[in-house]
């Protein structure tokens, strides 16, 4: 059994149920577009976020994030030039919310009407209200590699392959830092 | 519109219940007519879905807005799907008249 989706999260699900061609009589049958698709080519079509950036939001990998992508371009794709109607429908995802935070009553809440930010607070009524960040992913830390020429150190990113890495020095390839005895 | 305030007991003088899924009573506030009624969370003692049930007996009253203090994710995406507004209190000392009193000043 393969193992199982996790869950891709959507702030701002489509406003209709999908979408028919104009024109024709009888339509054949529909292109389904899951809510993740949907909220793929929203990040990056219409907000504009780099892919990394629109994986963060919907917490999923970054190769995954593209996936789901191509997958939803496919099908608009297919829509557009089969004249097949396009509906949203299913997909592995939860649905959230932005979060404010006020200053007076130091209550939280969340907002639902996604065009425009609230103007006071859902409790007291104040103005003083702030977004609540949400904990970005943390980035795992990087790791240094070394010259084996002339011993110079860099700090690299991490999942970047030390034999990969130019030594600024020298000119020549680099190793990992303090894994193999006799070199660093 | 109409308010659920989750509580700790049956009288507007008690505190705001932390727990959502098994707060001990939900307040149904109107806030056009200030009417205020006691409700008996079903689910106060269930092992697992009290926050799913309490979701649903929620929606079936028409209520906009809940104040509690803590809600979880189920819970959450729930009332995001049913467009229901979530408000957490901060205080453990805010007692369900406090958040009544707030809401009628807002006359929302």
């Amino acid at each position: 059994m393969p193992r199982r989706k996790l869950l891709r999260k959507v702030l701002s699900p489509p406003r209709v149920k999908g979408f028919t061609p104009l024109g024709e009589e009888s339509h054949g049958a529909p292109v389904l577009m899951g809510f993740e698709e949907y909220e793929a080519i929203r990040l990056c079509d219409f907000d504009g976020y780099h892919q990394a950036e629109a994986a963060r939001i919907m917490n999923v990998s970054r190769p995954t994030f593209a996936r789901i992508y191509d997958e939803a371009r496919r099908k608009v794709a297919q829509s557009f030039v089969t004249a097949a109607p396009l509906i949203f429908e299913g997909g592995r995802i939860y649905y959230d919310s932005e979060w404010y935070r006020c200053e007076k009553c130091r209550c939280r809440f969340n907002h639902l009407e996604k065009a425009e930010g609230p103007s006071r607070c859902a409790l007291c009524g104040s103005g003083e209200i702030v977004p609540v960040k949400e904990a970005v992913r943390q980035e795992k830390p990087g790791h240094r590699c070394i010259c084996r020429a002339c011993g110079a150190v860099k700090e690299v990113l991490h999942g970047m392959p030390c034999n990969q890495v130019v030594c600024e020095e020298c000119g020549s390839r680099m190793i990992r830092k303090g894994v193999r005895a006799g070199w660093n | 519109m109409k308010v659920v305030i989750t509580s700790t007991g049956d009288s507007p003088g008690v505190l705001v219940d932390r727990r959502f899924g098994r707060c001990h009573y939900f307040v149904l506030f109107d806030t056009l007519t200030g009417e205020i009624e006691f409700i008996r969370n079903p689910g106060v003692d269930h092992l697992e879905g009290a926050g799913v049930a309490a979701v649903n007996l929620i929606a079936e009253k028409g209520v906009k807005k809940v104040v509690s203090g803590e809600f979880g994710a189920k819970v959450k995406s729930l009332f995001d799907q049913l467009q229901i507004q979530l408000v957490s209190v901060p205080h453990e000392s805010m007692t369900v008249r406090k958040v009544i009193e707030m809401l009628s000043e807002t006359g929302e």
